[in-house]
């Protein structure tokens, strides 16, 4: 059980029977007034956000949520697929709950799935994912007039800003966490 | 290992804070104030239902100077003031730290009304060392110090700028969230605002008001939606602030807080104490809202989690 003194950006709490996770949190007392937390959360299921203010000795249970180490197999329309290579067990998740993790997937990459009653809710990604790019227009060498990036569209469908001296068929890495490119992989 | 860096990147800003305080005893002192220094640590802080003091071995560390200073007033010292550490239980957030620099004043025969007006002159004193002209910006509000500034009543806040009215609110139990989530955000805007005669249950070593025993000669100073002063018109009667001191530590136990000893010695000496009145104004906070800082750790040296 979490009081009002656990409350952090980040905590997963059972609310309403969903889970929530705090997005947003401060600290508030009027001169002489009792504490007040005022605290921002996002419902993990559905996305929902929800404002609320508590005072002290209110206590939350934390959210029954599971992680599990899952291998992504493949896509299947708006549907992907994911294996526990413990004991190969295949779960899907929805395009929809995946947000913007769906950009990252690429066949055997390693996630964590998070599963509220045995249901998943969504995926927590390794920070840097490398991906290889698939469609950009070319560079002229020694062309300074242009702007310093260029779009790219990657494996996955997924389209960001790239250096101009990307070419196609290169290897990439990009931030998870911001969506954007990070590196070249050399070789 | 590498410099402190985030501490190095302090230098100015602890700089100016120093300047600030050092201000602030030039006023004083040009105003006749005597400076006191009374123990950090005490056996009896103020029992008050919502502020909360940190143990010190059977002791504890002072939330405020105020009893100590008051004693000084009952003993005949007419003018005097405090800047001193202050320790509160559970309070940390973006105004908050659990350890924090008070400045407290308090003068004999005056009431909350001359409170107020040594708070415009303080205040424009500090802008004019600073050389802030007779405007602060603070997140992004261009507050004028040109006197008279703002005095509303509690009352009148609830009214203009919640659907409650006070009464309703402390009868719902909702006094405190109004104010911190409807009411403050408007405070001190264009210029400082004193929240002025807050209800008699909320001020529980203030003077009544003698027109209207239903609220306490109390108030806040607030600039920019920044609390910065709480002062009043001292309440002298032992008897009374027994009572209320009884009453508070009724809601301590109700809500299972410690209950902190009744300060006796205070109350014996209260008898002695002439009509005063006394103020309590957060130093880190004058620092933010006169360097224009969005938090209070930016004007520390240290937060506790860095230490």
């Amino acid at each position: 059980m979490y009081t009002v003194a656990d409350l952090r950006k980040g905590l997963k709490i059972t609310l309403d029977g969903d889970p929530y996770v705090v997005i947003a949190f401060e600290f508030a007392k009027p001169g002489k007034g009792q504490a007040l937390y005022r605290t921002k959360m996002r419902n993990m299921i559905n996305g929902t956000i929800l404002d609320r203010t508590y005072r002290s000795g209110e206590t939350f249970e934390p959210a029954s949520l599971e992680e599990r180490t899952m291998q992504f197999l493949y896509k299947e329309d708006n549907v992907y697929h994911f294996m526990d290579n413990k004991n190969y067990e295949q779960i899907v998740i929805n395009e929809d709950a995946l947000g913007d993790a769906k950009n990252y997937l690429i066949d055997n990459l390693q996630v964590d799935v998070l599963l509220f009653r045995e249901k998943a809710i969504g995926v927590n990604l390794p920070n840097f994912v490398n991906l290889r790019v698939i469609q950009t227009e070319l560079w002229a060498k020694g062309d300074t007039s242009g702007s310093d990036s260029k779009p790219a569209t990657v494996e996955t469908g997924y389209v960001l800003r790239v250096p101009p001296f990307i070419e196609e068929g290169e290897l990439i890495t990009i931030d998870t966490r911001t969506g954007e490119y990070s590196t070249r992989v050399k070789g | 290992m590498a410099i402190n860096q985030a501490l190095a990147d302090k230098r100015e800003t602890l700089a100016a804070r120093a300047r600030i305080i050092s201000a602030l005893r030039k006023f004083f002192d040009e105003e006749g104030y005597l400076e006191v220094e009374t123990p950090l640590r005490i056996p009896a802080p103020a029992p008050e239902s919502h502020i909360d003091a940190l143990p010190s071995m059977e002791w504890f560390l002072q939330t405020s100077p105020e009893l100590c200073m008051k004693r000084h007033l009952a003993a005949g010292y007419g003018r005097i003031y405090q800047i001193s550490h202050c320790w509160r239980a559970g309070e940390r957030g973006r105004l908050h730290l659990p350890e924090f620099t008070m400045l407290e004043w308090y003068r004999c025969d005056a009431d909350y009304r001359d409170l107020m007006d040594d708070c415009e002159r303080l205040i424009g004193f500090l802008a004019a060392v600073l050389r802030l002209g007779d405007t602060i910006t603070y997140r992004g509000c261009e507050i004028s110090l040109q006197r008279p500034w703002e005095r509303i009543s509690v009352a009148g806040a609830f009214s203009g700028y919640t659907r409650y009215s006070l009464a309703a609110a402390l009868q719902l139990d909702l006094f405190d969230e109004l104010m911190v989530d409807e009411i403050e955000p408007r405070l001190g805007i264009e210029r400082p605002t004193f929240i002025c005669d807050y209800p008699s249950s909320r001020g529980a070593l203030a003077r009544l008001k003698p027109e209207d025993p239903t609220v306490a000669e109390r108030f806040e100073l607030y600039m920019g939606g920044l609390e910065l002063a709480n002062g009043f018109s001292e309440l002298t009667d032992p008897a009374e602030q027994r009572s209320r001191f009884i009453q508070e530590q009724e809601q301590r136990r109700a809500h299972g807080k410690t209950v902190y000893p009744m300060p006796e010695k205070f109350l014996e000496e209260l008898t002695n104490m002439p009509p005063a009145a006394g103020i309590a104004l957060g130093i880190d906070r004058l620092v933010m809202l006169l360097l224009d800082a969005t938090s209070i750790d930016e004007v520390v040296a240290f937060t506790p989690e860095e230490l």
